[in-house]
């Protein structure tokens, strides 16, 4: 599904992301890791368009989408969340996925009717699904932080993606929180059959819901396989994880 | 909810009966409100909706206005086709200033629209035999049924009415929220396959068209036109208007609009310091109330409420 082919990107000098590889197919859900500053969000970043790569080919769909805008990049099928949080603070939660359902049906330039009665059921049903229901009128800067992180993944979702990139889920998350959003992580693949990327520091979730790992360092792939391939690779050992085969 | 409509109500009707009752001047003045009003309210939709650093607004306004003041004085055509020619000139200045500006963001944006826009006030200030220079044009006639102050009040408050209703909709449609995201997360809005420069041309196009309505309605007013309307201290004068009122609220810009053309209009012609005095309005507004009058209002209005309650 997507396929991405000897990236780079280059920063004054700086190679942030230096000959990265990646395959996704349907259906899976695969986990990028690496240390702090590998460069896993500025790869998310050139997938998804928010930056331009300096070399390199991704590929979605069998299509080249390298170097699109982000809103094409989404349009195709790709949704995304931030490392740090990103939602519409001022309005309310269930303003927040109303707006991205606007985008999805084309409804950004309807001028003279009223925003509010657009949507209702859809935006409902996607809140009840994620477990923010209840909370749909708060004001969406006054929610926890991990549920602003889940409204992300909330937000994301409304656009229908094929793929879906989150970038450190559970970053900042408190234990119970945490297991939340895995539990819904593995139920968005099972139940609906979402294609997962994401990046993560927490090995254990990793090991624990990743179809296939890709190891970054220094911006560069070491290797992307099963869990138990990573897990007891020589270089992956060497340069990261250290002893835990 | 039912309180606002009945505050719309009473101002409405306060209005519609103001002619009948106050001597010609304050009619005139209430006009020259109206009209200002609405200018601000348009500036508003680009600056405090979607955040666009629109610092040129004036150049909208002078354009509507010279549009339909040249159709009057220039050609044969009927007055209705003025009316619409002055609009549409500021929408077609506003769609070529702002692909040009659209490529620069933020302050960038609001300095190059100021030079583009000045670059259009040298020409309408030196082209004498078309625009009159910096004379301007006096004298210009309208129909008769708005050609005395009653008339003119009407058209004004009708047109305006509109106007407003038609900005109050579009705030509050999906388009309206779309530019909201924009301003707030220009980065999560694009990530929801949202193109955010069609939108923000589109404000622009629709502030453009607003500003140039206002600029129409001076003519019928004031039955001239001159440089200084669109001049760049006028620009900066209509901003503060809507920080003074409120960036973010619907009604605060024209609340703002009202205080300061009232302001302008006494202050104005008893002393020569209206740009200090406008100054130091500026530096009350940032200092004690950077969220302008209308959240003054609107907190002292809930407070009580609360109060009552309690
Ligand atoms: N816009 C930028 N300009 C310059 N350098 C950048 C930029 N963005 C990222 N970098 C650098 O690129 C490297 C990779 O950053 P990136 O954020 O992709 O890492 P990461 O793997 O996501 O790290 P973390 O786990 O801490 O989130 C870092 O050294 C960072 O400083
Ligand atoms: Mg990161």
């Amino acid at each position: 599904m997507l396929t991405v082919k000897d990236l780079y990107r280059d920063f004054k000098g700086f190679m942030a992301v230096n000959g990265a590889n990646l395959e996704v197919t349907k259906g899976e859900i695969v986990a990028v890791i690496g240390p702090n500053g590998a460069g896993k969000t500025t790869l998310f970043n050139l997938i998804t368009g928010h930056l331009k790569p300096t070399a390199g080919i991704v590929q979605f769909k069998g299509e080249d989408i390298t170097g699109l805008a982000p809103y094409k990049i989404c349009r195709k099928g790709i949704s995304r969340s931030f490392q740090i949080v990103n939602i519409f603070s001022k309005l309310t939660v269930f303003e927040n996925v109303q707006l991205a359902l606007f985008s999805k049906y084309s409804k950004t330039f309807r001028m003279f009717s009223k925003a509010s009665k657009y949507f209702i059921d859809e935006t409902n049903s996607i809140l009840e699904k994620l477990g923010l229901l209840e909370k749909k009128d708060l004001n969406s800067e006054l929610l926890s932080h991990g549920d602003q992180k889940v409204l992300e993944i909330a937000i994301a979702l409304a656009s229908s993606p094929d793929l879906l990139i989150l970038d450190e889920p559970t970053a900042g998350m408190a234990p119970r929180e945490t297991e939340r959003c895995i539990e819904l992580i593995k139920k968005l693949s099972k139940e609906y059959g979402l294609t997962i990327l994401f990046c993560e520091h927490d090995m254990k979730i990793v090991f624990n819901i990743a179809d296939r790992i890709m190891v970054m360092v220094r911006g560069t792939t070491i290797i992307q396989g099963r869990p138990e391939e990573v897990r007891c690779n020589e270089l992956v050992q060497k340069a990261y994880l250290g002893d835990i085969c | 909810m039912v309180k606002k409509s009945i505050i719309l109500i009473t101002i409405f009707t306060v209005l519609i009966v103001l002619p009948l009752i106050v001597p010609r001047f304050y009619v005139y003045l209430t006009s020259i409100i109206l009209l200002t009003g609405l200018l601000a309210t348009s500036l508003n939709i680009a600056i405090g909706y979607c955040g666009i650093y629109q610092f040129h607004h004036a150049i909208f306004y002078g354009l509507g206005g010279y549009g339909t003041a040249l159709v009057i004085t220039k050609t044969n055509l009927p007055y209705y086709i003025a009316f619409i020619v002055g609009p549409i000139v500021a929408v077609l200045f506003s769609l070529i200033i702002g692909l040009i500006c659209m490529r620069l963001t933020k302050l960038y944006f609001g300095m190059l629209q100021i030079s583009l826009g000045s670059l259009i006030w040298a020409v309408v200030y030196r082209w004498y035999s078309f625009t009159g220079g910096d004379d301007g044009i006096h004298g210009i006639p309208v129909p008769d049924f708005i050609a005395d102050a009653k008339g003119n009040y009407y058209f004004t408050l009708f047109v305006v009415s509109i106007s407003i209703f038609i900005l109050y909709r579009i705030i509050n449609s999906p388009f309206g929220k779309t530019i909201q995201g924009i301003r707030d997360n220009p980065i999560r809005t694009v990530s929801l396959g949202i193109n955010i420069n069609v939108h923000k041309l589109i404000v622009l196009l629709i502030a453009g068209f607003f500003g140039g309505v206002a600029g129409m309605l001076f003519v019928v007013v004031d039955n001239a036109v001159f440089p200084d309307m669109m001049f760049w201290t006028y620009s900066l004068e209509i901003l503060i208007m809507v920080l003074l009122g409120g960036m973010y609220t619907f009604w605060g810009p024209f609340i703002g609009a009202i205080i300061i053309v009232t302001l302008r209009t006494y202050l104005g012609s008893i002393t020569q310091y209206w740009p200090m005095i406008l100054g130091l309005i500026l530096i009350f507004v940032i200092f004690f109330l950077p969220q302008g009058i209308y959240a003054l209002i609107e907190n002292f209005v809930k407070g009580k409420a609360h109060n009552a309650d309690s």
